[in-house]
């Protein structure tokens, strides 16, 4: 029997954890949130500086070499549970997880990748990789086409025929300095004024969206072929596997919450909470976050020691994590009764994300044919 | 504090002095038991040490190493895992000597009459009387779902002594001698068509009052000890990726493409992915363990796995086709031990209705989770404070 990896939390992601709980009760309140999400910028001023630079969450997946905290993807986990928890509009998952990732492995020689690494480490600089949020990570973004000619479009969403090299529903592009773009003839480094973005309006608002047209010829490569290829395969894997922290987060905000309201909130001169239909639907949840946190455990210390089957334990994680974020945000609606329903309460705010994260960095049904590929469980012919 | 070195050491002593190849198999267990070796947490004298529970894995791999023959844990689960921690903790000097040895050694099988047709979930509202008589117990009354009760010599009992109390408060602990000319044992046939369980009837029983555990009216306290092991015991053990069910139906999907349809394949991967997680549930469970952070998470395995595995079976009967159409063997045996591997789909997945309904139903286990992990109300009651004669049923 091979040995697992530790499933476990150690005292310095508790640490951390307290950390950024704090940080985000503080400056990052549902109220707060519900104050800024319509508005042209939802993100919190100052807040991105204080989680990325005073914590340095946005360097743990960084060397110390490279200029970052040398901590791993158990640490982003643990970050990602809180933000997941907080519903927290930031671009950590973007940034601090896919866009380093994808760096990290072009890093090895030097150059603008690894450059670029210690600006985002530091959380100067916020790198976003120019790829629909839905990309799964076995999939193919770059365009085919000769490196001179007219790249035919990537995988794009929404209706209608778009401009070359416009890439739609890019996550946190609004919010980026550098655009990693994969083109036919390698990924490039391209500043955001070198390129178009327009937001879009998205089901999640706490995510923003947006539709990217880099110029034609602009920015600088940082690897071709093969090489660029598996780079951005490597920081899909890891996006995925630590969006199911993220989820994971969510989903226990979600379960605590109703819990809290089901004992609170009292019809037939009873608890709510008292009602055995209630109670089982939220003992069920319960059961469902024990799984997701040994999933989403799993995936992070998988991607933290390099194990070879960190694919097929993402892939586990996210066909696990994301069907129980959903159903603990609907859940959470459902049991809450009227409330849950408005504008003012924050369940929605966890409803969209944990609905968009089902669809972020591959589908259900995508994952489970990774699955199916990797442990010999193949379709019908 | 007996460490690591010294049991080692002393579990050479043991093999140098009765050396496995050449003793008999209950003469080597019973030097075993002697030696303070045979559960090293438990008393000295009484086939332990006091040492830490957790260095019993180190005579076990001593042992192992020098393939001495074991007590054959599981034809003797009951006895191990139930009546020996609740003889240990209730019964008196005289009982746990006469008891404990021959139950571990094996020489002695026990069974658990707890269960009654009118006493399910509701465990405590049972009706087997035991009355007094000079110094012994009368017992009248019908026990069910009764595994090893046809091989067992003795059995741990709870009944009746005080019917004007409410329901938890008049019960009594019982050790019963299943030699009894009043008890009558008989076959419970299941749904899969064996019988691994009994009916046992009790007619004017006499259980001297040296064999009551505990005081009189305390049983179910006394009761709590025994079911809070036999929780532990059902949680499951370690298991690599694909063990258990899943490993059977992943083989016939990949033997068989000609049973393969997309409907199936994607809850296949559903159930795959399912057990997958179930698994590490468990390892992250074992690790909390180990660091001393036992939590909650047991009560979640039992309910994982009793959902998974009818999920798993019912699927194999229907990917199977013509096949899941016939089924291996109605005729009534009566198995020592259950095989979920070792029979056909239909068997198994006959076989594990039982496990959301065994040792606490979902249903009852749904509502320990809601009350005890996470702090909801419990539902408002008209039993608690009511004789038990009073009671409707």
């Amino acid at each position: 029997m091979t040995a697992q990896g530790d499933l476990l939390y150690s005292e310095t992601e508790d640490d951390l954890r307290a950390a950024v709980r704090a940080l985000l009760a503080d400056r990052a309140g549902h109220q707060t949130l519900l104050d800024r999400i319509e508005t042209a910028d939802p993100y919190v001023p100052g807040l991105w500086k204080s989680l990325a630079g005073d914590i340095g969450a946005a360097g743990l997946l960084v060397p110390e070499e490279l200029g970052g905290q040398g901590a791993s993807h158990r640490e982003a986990a643990v970050v990602l549970e809180e933000l997941g928890r907080a519903v927290t509009p930031l671009p950590y998952l973007t940034s601090a997880v896919v866009a380093t990732e994808t760096l990290l492995g072009l890093a090895g020689r030097g150059g603008p990748a690894t450059e670029l690494l210690a600006g985002i480490a530091s959380g100067h600089t916020v790198a976003v990789l120019a790829v629909p949020l839905s990309t799964a990570p076995d999939a193919e973004p770059f365009p085919s086409g000769t490196p001179d000619g007219e790249p035919s479009p990537p995988a794009v969403t929404g209706a209608g025929p778009l401009p070359a090299a416009t890439v739609t529903g890019v996550a946190d592009a609004v919010a980026a300095d550098v655009l990693l773009v994969p083109r036919a003839d390698g990924l490039y480094a391209v500043p955001a004024g070198e390129a178009t973005v327009e937001p879009q309006t998205p089901l999640d608002l706490t995510r923003p969206l947006a539709r990217v047209t880099p110029e034609p010829g602009s920015g600088t490569r940082l690897a071709e072929g093969e090489a660029a290829r598996a780079a951005v395969r490597r920081g899909l894997l890891a996006g995925a596997g630590l969006l199911a922290s993220e989820q994971l987060g969510l989903a226990a905000w979600c379960l605590e919450e109703t819990v809290r309201y089901t004992r609170e909130r009292h019809q037939f001169n009873r608890p709510v909470g008292s009602f055995q239909a209630l109670k089982h639907r939220m003992a069920q949840l319960w059961l469902d976050l024990v799984g997701a946190r040994a999933a989403a455990r799993a995936a992070a210390d998988a991607l933290a020691t390099g194990a070879p089957d960190a694919p097929l334990t993402v892939a586990v994680a996210q066909a696990y994590c994301s069907k129980v974020a959903v159903r603990a945000a609907e859940e959470c609606v459902q049991l809450h009764g009227g409330i849950g329903m408005t504008w003012e309460h924050p369940a929605h705010l966890a409803l969209k994300r944990a609905k968009s994260d089902q669809i972020a960095l591959g589908s259900t049904g995508r994952h489970q044919d990774a699955i199916a590929a990797l442990t010999n469980l193949p379709a019908p012919e | 504090m007996t460490d690591a070195g010294e049991l080692r050491s002393r579990t050479r002593r043991l093999l140098a002095e009765h050396p496995p190849a050449t003793t008999g198999r209950t003469d080597f267990l019973k030097a075993r038991f002697d030696a303070g070796l045979a559960w090293v947490h438990y008393p000295a004298g009484l086939g332990g040490l006091d040492a830490p529970r957790a260095l019993q894995a180190v005579v076990d791999a001593e042992l192992a190493a020098a393939g001495a023959p074991d007590n054959d844990p599981r034809r003797i689960g009951i006895g191990l895992g139930m009546a020996a921690p609740t003889l240990l903790q209730y019964g008196s000097e005289e009982v746990k000597e006469r008891f404990l040895r021959p139950l571990w050694v094996g020489e002695e099988v026990w069974c658990q009459l707890f269960s009654e047709p009118g006493a399910g979930s509701d465990l405590a509202a049972l009706g087997t009387r035991a009355v007094r008589d000079g110094g012994d117990w009368v017992v009248d009354g019908q026990k069910v779902w009764t595994s090893s009760a046809h091989l067992a010599r003795w059995a741990i009992l709870i009944a009746r002594t005080d019917p004007d109390a409410p329901k938890h408060r008049g019960i009594t602990y019982f050790v019963c001698d299943m030699t009894d000319p009043g008890v009558e044992v008989r076959p419970l046939r299941q749904i899969t068509g064996e019988a691994e369980f009994n009916e046992v009837f009790l007619t004017g029983v006499r259980i001297p009052d040296a064999h009551r555990l505990g005081e009189v009216g305390d049983g179910w306290r006394v009761a709590q000890t025994t079911l809070m092991n036999e929780r532990v015991s059902i949680g499951g053990a370690r298991i690599p990726r694909e063990g258990g069910m899943i490993g059977k139906l992943a083989t016939t999907w990949r033997e068989r493409p000609e049973l393969r349809t997309h409907e199936l394949h994607r809850r296949l991967l559903d159930l795959w992915v399912d057990a997958e997680v179930a698994r590490l549930t468990g390892e992250r469970l074992r690790q909390q363990l180990v660091a001393g952070q036992p939590g909650p998470e047991g009560s979640a395995m039992k309910l994982g796995f009793a959902r998974l595995n009818q999920a798993i079976s019912g699927l194999e009967v229907e990917l199977l086709g013509d096949e899941g159409l016939l089924y291996g063997e109605w005729e009534m045996s009566r198995p020592e031990l259950v095989d979920f591997t070792g029979r056909d789909a239909g068997y198994r997945y006959l076989r594990s209705k039982g496990n959301s309904i065994e040792g606490g139903t979902s249903e009852v286990l749904l509502n320990i989770v809601a009350e005890r992990v996470l702090g909801l109300p419990p539902e408002p009651r008209n039993d608690k404070d009511v004789a038990w004669k009073d009671l409707s049923r």
